[in-house]
């Protein structure tokens, strides 16, 4: 398969996780969203990897990947404290700092 | 025959006053010891009168076309020094430095008896300016040019300002010296407009250089604009119409201060100025003519004001005014001698009437002359000075106001100056009159019961009736320099020339107008009620009571001109300058609070502005560039 069928596909990851950040109102589809979006990086740069045989792109995926799990667990641990104080975890009544 | 002084005794004339004023401004133990600065001051000036008088003893003859001033670079440049220092020591400076010297130092002393009573510090802060003073006055005397004769003319100012408000608590006397400041101020405009005008033109302010360029050279361009300009600063100096009106309040200040500055010499800048820059103003007869009849219409406006005024001092003081037009008319009529020895004369006597008055103020603790009466008994030793300067005022032979106003007459008549001569020979009438008038219901009139204080001062022993002896001592020798000046004007065959009837003429006024003020205050024929409200005179009477209206007049142009400027630039202020400030500040407000709404807290609305961002960024660099 050429790359640009790869790309296209990270692109629509990209997308799709995008729209979920946006559009979901429970901060954990939220950050379900983000996780799709940062695994359509992982694509494009293992897709690089393979088509200029650069072993870096994996490494660096590699990485990705262990950064990815620490920021959900933080991101879910700041979930579940928000919900201990405020008792919900819609993201449009997490308003706090409007000015 | 032109003669030329020491460089170095003069600058030890202008050193020694200095050096007491720096010595009492910055010593502080000494300043507030009082009397101790008094004494110190008191010895630099008459340091400065012993080498005044020696330098004016020894000069040496010059040649006619040497220039007397010696003169140090001050500011330089190219093609030249721009402004120079130095001192002029030739015989109108050196015959003046004796004056200012001398009546400076009698008023010194003088002081240490009127003003014993006052607190230490105060007669400290006293002798600071009194040195102050003697160093400017004679700086000014001695200038080479006109920076720096502005210069020290703007120092006596100063001083003559802090002087009339040496009592700064009495709220008179502090509105006094401001409105002396300012009303001086306004003519010190035009003066200082005339230097830096001529100075445009001539490209010097040295008196030498400008008087070789202005006789020999070219014709200076504008020069009666410049004169008339230079003259207003003699106007407001010398307290001439319109100007004059700060001098009767100047007497607010201390007797002795009215003396020297106000009567002998800070007032006669003016005229000693006309009188330095003669040469000048011998170009321009348009402003000579302008001078001459404004000199003779303030003595008569100004001797007409001291006929009704009841304070002792500011009868002095209009008498004071009057004698300066006087002398601006002599100057006017290009005689700047008989106006320079009127001068001389005038400072002499002056300070003798103005001192003699601070004895009789002194004793009886009131300024009104009605409440005075009968005192000659009881102060024969000021009684006796005051009757020779008001004989000498009045121009009675063979005192030196007699010579003096002689010559002043002869020039002026002999100029073919009519109108002023008669102003003047008016004026001579009412000045015997009403000199007369203060010394017979001073000293001759009903004895009036004097108030319980008058005889507090008598604690220090030393007293004769109330005046401490050294106060009379200085009358006294006053009028023994009066006299003696009398005596030599007399024996030197000093004539002012004239046609043969004025001695007759001037001496007919002095007797008429004595008989006058006999008639009306001394035998009291005469009801001096009555007497002024016969037709013409009720008229004068009452403008003259109201000052001709000129104080309410600056009053009213003050109020008019300056509180309505003031109230306009308040409202450009307050609506305009405060008006865009304030807009400004509502805008920014208003923009902050609509921009507020932007900023929902939700973290989505925020990302959506990320993506937006990004998205245009996208488009722009794929398909903006």
């Amino acid at each position: 398969m050429p790359l640009q069928a790869y790309l296209t596909l990270a692109a629509l990851v990209f997308a799709i996780g995008l729209f979920g950040v946006l559009t979901r109102r429970n901060a954990i589809g939220i950050l379900l969203g983000i996780e799709l979006m940062l695994n359509a990086v992982n694509i494009n740069l293992v897709a690089f990897a393979r088509f200029r045989g650069d072993l870096a792109g994996l490494i660096f995926t590699l990485f990705t990947i262990a950064i990815t799990v620490a920021e959900v667990a933080v991101g879910l641990a700041i979930v579940i404290a928000i919900f201990r104080v405020r008792r919900t975890i819609e993201a449009d009544r997490l308003d706090l700092l409007r000015g | 025959m032109a003669r030329t002084g020491s460089t170095a005794l003069a600058l030890a004339v202008l050193g020694l006053p200095f050096a007491a004023f720096l010595l009492i401004a910055l010593v502080r133990p000494l300043r507030r010891a009082g009397r101790a600065a008094g004494l110190v001051s008191c010895l630099a000036v008459m340091g400065a009168l012993v080498a005044a008088f020696l330098a004016w003893h020894g000069a040496t003859p010059r040649p006619l076309l040497a220039n007397p001033a010696r003169t140090w670079t001050w500011i330089p440049a190219d093609g030249g020094p721009m402004a120079t220092v130095g001192v002029l020591v030739d015989d109108l400076s050196m015959t003046m430095m004796v004056l200012v010297a001398l009546v400076s130092f009698l008023v010194q002393v003088y002081s240490l008896a009127y003003l014993g009573d006052e607190p230490a510090p105060a007669l400290g802060r006293y002798y600071a300016y009194q040195s102050l003073f003697a160093f400017s006055m004679l700086g000014l005397v001695l200038a080479p040019g006109f920076l720096q004769m502005f210069i020290f003319w703007e120092l006596v100012g100063l001083c003559s300002y802090l002087l009339i408000g040496y009592w700064y608590d009495r709220p008179a006397a502090a509105r006094a010296a401001v409105k002396a400041f300012w009303v001086t101020k306004l003519g010190d405009l035009g003066f200082v407009a005339g230097i830096v005008m001529l100075w445009a033109e001539t490209g010097t302010f040295d008196f030498w250089t400008l008087f070789k360029t202005g006789v020999l050279g070219a014709p200076i361009a504008g020069l009666g604009t410049i004169m008339f300009l230079i003259y207003l600063g003699a106007v407001g100096k010398s307290a001439q119409f319109p100007l004059h009106v700060w001098l009767p309040d100047a007497m607010e200040g201390p007797t002795p201060v009215s003396a020297l500055i106000h009567a002998a010499t800070m007032v006669t800048a003016g005229v000693y100025m006309v009188a330095r820059v003669f040469p000048l103003f011998a170009r321009t007869p348009d402003v000579l003519a302008l001078i001459g009849w404004v000199g003779a219409f303030t003595a008569l406006l100004a001797a007409t004001m001291a006929c009704v005024e009841t304070d002792i001092k500011r009868v002095l003081a209009y008498s004071t005014v009057s004698q300066l037009g006087y002398m601006m008319a002599a100057a006017g009529a290009g005689a700047p001698d008989a106006s320079f020895a009127h001068l001389l004369t005038h400072g002499v006597f002056k300070a003798l009437l103005f001192l003699g008055a601070g004895c009789v103020i002194h004793a009886v603790h009131t300024n009104d002359v009605f409440r005075m009466g009968g005192l000659f008994g009881r102060l024969p030793w000021v009684g006796v000075p005051f009757i020779v300067g008001t004989l000498a005022l009045a121009g009675v032979w063979p005192l030196p106001g007699y010579f003096s106003k002689e010559a002043v007459l002869a020039n002026v008549f002999e100029a073919g100056r009519t109108g002023p001569f008669l102003l003047l020979t008016a004026t001579a009438f009412l000045t015997s009159f009403y000199m007369f008038r203060v010394v017979l219901v001073v000293f001759f009139g009903r004895s009036v019961a004097l108030p319980p204080g008058a005889s507090g001062a008598q604690a220090h022993g030393e007293h004769d009736g109330g005046v401490p002896r050294l106060m009379s001592a200085v009358c006294l020798a006053l009028a023994a320099l009066t006299l003696a000046l009398g005596a030599r004007m007399a024996l030197g065959g000093s004539h002012g020339g004239g046609p043969r009837w004025l001695p007759s003429l001037s001496l007919g006024l002095a007797a008429a107008g004595f008989a006058l003020a006999w008639a009306a205050y001394g035998r009291r024929a005469l009801d001096p009620a009555r007497l002024a409200r016969a037709f013409p005179l009720n008229v004068i009477d009452a403008a003259a009571r109201r000052r001709y209206g000129l104080d309410a007049l600056y009053a009213g142009l003050y109020r008019g001109i300056l509180l309505g400027a003031a109230r306009l630039i308040g409202w450009i202020d307050r609506y305009l300058v405060d008006g865009v400030v304030n807009l400004l500040s509502a805008w920014t407000l208003r923009a902050g609070d609509r921009l507020r709404q932007l900023q929902t807290g939700r973290a989505q609305d925020y990302i959506y502005g990320v993506a937006f961002g990004v998205l245009l960024l996208v488009v722009w660099s794929r398909w903006g560039r």
